[in-house]
């Protein structure tokens, strides 16, 4: 079987567990929902402060968001060791992680698209003219919080503080990417709206070269 | 059918309906496959759970497991379903007796058959939250199989869960699940067969049910080793005995012994 229909099969798993208990989207999208409406009423910003402080504090709601979703993306593999009976099928170690990578990516952009809007209006920033731009760096800084949440929510997953590790081992890591993110997207919402390419091509080669490590170590990432 | 009007007390009948079917497959589709393991040891941290086992298990062969708690029962099977490497030591599957035969042994150490092991376990490696025919789907989709609907009803009706096969298995009693976590594992008709503890939770008719199974799957040639308690009365399908104590392997009937004195000594121990 080629790993992009195994990946498919447990994406679908994914989807369907989801979809049927939302825990993690719930859960997820009303946390990040009060993060940003908190900080609203906290520091009650102008349209410029909105621009100045505005994609940091998006990124740090998109960064707890994670935090939250990818830790029990493997931890609820272990109530009947069923990450067991997907290791032991014949497909590839990578399958079964790009398809839970798949499946994060779905859903910290479904909590994304409840929250962005919400986030124009309590902030006054206008997306019009920068919808498609804004989603580029979205899908691109959201790849990058997903690979590498996946991989050390399996890295983690046998831990016996993994609420405490996933943080702990993903948020110096994920720095870079913030960085990359939050500036690409105040170039957008800035007065003349720009998406600066060097940004961009740094958050895209975040996402290869995690991606490409995530393929090599697979193996490795799923054992004991 | 017989089974939907009252599924506690018809399952068996339905098994022995649907039980043909399925053991026909098993034999036609997969080639009988041994493991030997090679002076096998597994450490974790400062514990050693298994200390040199040497062990070759031939094709076809059903082999009882016994020990007390912690004698490394558990951690010979998961090496033997790939889900653990030995820390020290080799592990090869064989589709011939390695005994004598370098050739065979030598091609062996690129072999891992996924496709023909199977794993039933403490746990179910069941999915709460899916239905009994989801999780089914899903691991036949996963092993590829073809005609999928007609292999999850086969292996539904076999256990006795066709009228919940659109339940979920968080709603199943532990008798359930652990039919349905056979049934799981023998969807794909594997050839080498680990079994640890499967007999837990399983009521009368349940154990009648997997007595039943085990001799079918023992016929058809399948390889299987099966760690358990001597009380347990599916032991007397085995060929071979094999005793472990703290990581070792302390008495062992043979291949071609008779395992009965073993048991009875243990079942006597007990």
């Amino acid at each position: 079987m080629t790993t992009a229909r195994a990946a498919a099969i447990v994406l679908g798993k994914e989807l369907r567990l989801e979809f049927r208990t939302r825990e993690l989207l719930t859960a997820t999208v009303i946390f990040a929902l009060v993060v940003v409406v908190l900080f609203s009423f906290a520091f009650d910003p102008t349209a410029a402060e909105s621009r100045r402080y505005g994609p940091g504090l998006l990124w740090i709601a998109f960064l707890f968001a994670g935090s939250l979703m990818l830790n029990p993306s493997f931890a609820r593999e272990q109530n009947n060791e069923t990450l067991d009976a997907l290791r032991m099928a014949p497909i590839s170690s990578f399958a079964i992680l790009l398809g839970k990578i798949l499946a994060n990516l779905i859903f910290m952009s479904l909590a994304e698209l409840v929250l962005v809007p919400v986030f124009a209006v309590l902030y006054n920033l206008s997306l019009a003219g920068i919808v498609w731009r804004l989603i580029l760096v979205l899908v691109l800084g959201t790849l990058g919080l997903t690979v590498t949440g996946t991989v050390f929510s399996a890295v983690s997953a046998h831990a016996r503080m993994r609420e405490l590790l996933l943080p702990l081992l993903l948020l110096p890591l994920l720095t870079p990417l913030l960085i990359a993110a939050v500036e690409s997207t105040a170039g957008l919402f800035a007065e003349q709206p720009a998406l600066d390419r060097t940004w961009l091509a740094f958050l895209a080669g975040f996402d290869i070269v995690f991606l490409t490590a995530s393929w090599l170590l697979c193996d490795h990432l799923l054992e004991e | 059918m017989p089974a939907s009007k009252n599924p506690s007390a018809t399952w068996c009948e339905a098994r022995r309906n649907a039980l043909p079917a399925l053991a026909t497959q098993t034999a036609a589709t997969q080639e009988s496959i041994g493991v030997s393991f090679h002076n096998v040891e597994k450490r974790f941290g400062s514990l050693a759970a298994l200390r040199g086992v040497s062990l070759e298990i031939r094709p076809g062969e059903f082999v009882a497991l016994l020990g007390p708690n912690g004698a490394g029962k558990t951690t010979l099977l998961r090496i033997a379903a790939l889900l653990m490497h030995p820390t020290r030591g080799a592990v090869l599957f064989t589709n011939r007796p390695a005994v004598g035969r370098e050739h065979a042994r030598a091609q062996a150490f690129s072999v891992r058959p996924k496709h023909a092991i199977a794993l039933v376990g403490h746990s179910t490696l069941l999915y709460d939250e899916l239905t009994a025919a989801e999780n089914l789907t899903l691991f036949a989709r996963l092993y590829a199989l073809e005609r999928i609907s007609e292999a999850v009803a086969a292996a539904l009706e076999d256990c006795g869960l066709a009228t919940r096969a659109g339940s979920l298995v968080r709603m199943f009693s532990r008798g359930m699940r652990q039919r349905l976590a056979i049934a799981r594992a023998l969807l794909h008709q594997p050839s080498l067969i680990l079994l640890d503890e499967p007999a837990a939770g399983l009521d009368r008719q349940g154990l009648t049910w997997f007595s039943a199974r085990l001799a079918q799957l023992k016929s058809d040639g399948c390889t299987i080793l099966m760690s358990t308690h001597a009380r347990n009365e599916s032991v007397d399908l085995a060929s071979r005995a094999i005793a472990l104590a703290g990581g070792r392997i302390e008495h062992d009937s043979g291949p071609n012994g008779d395992p009965r004195a073993l048991l009875a000594a243990l079942r006597a121990e007990q």
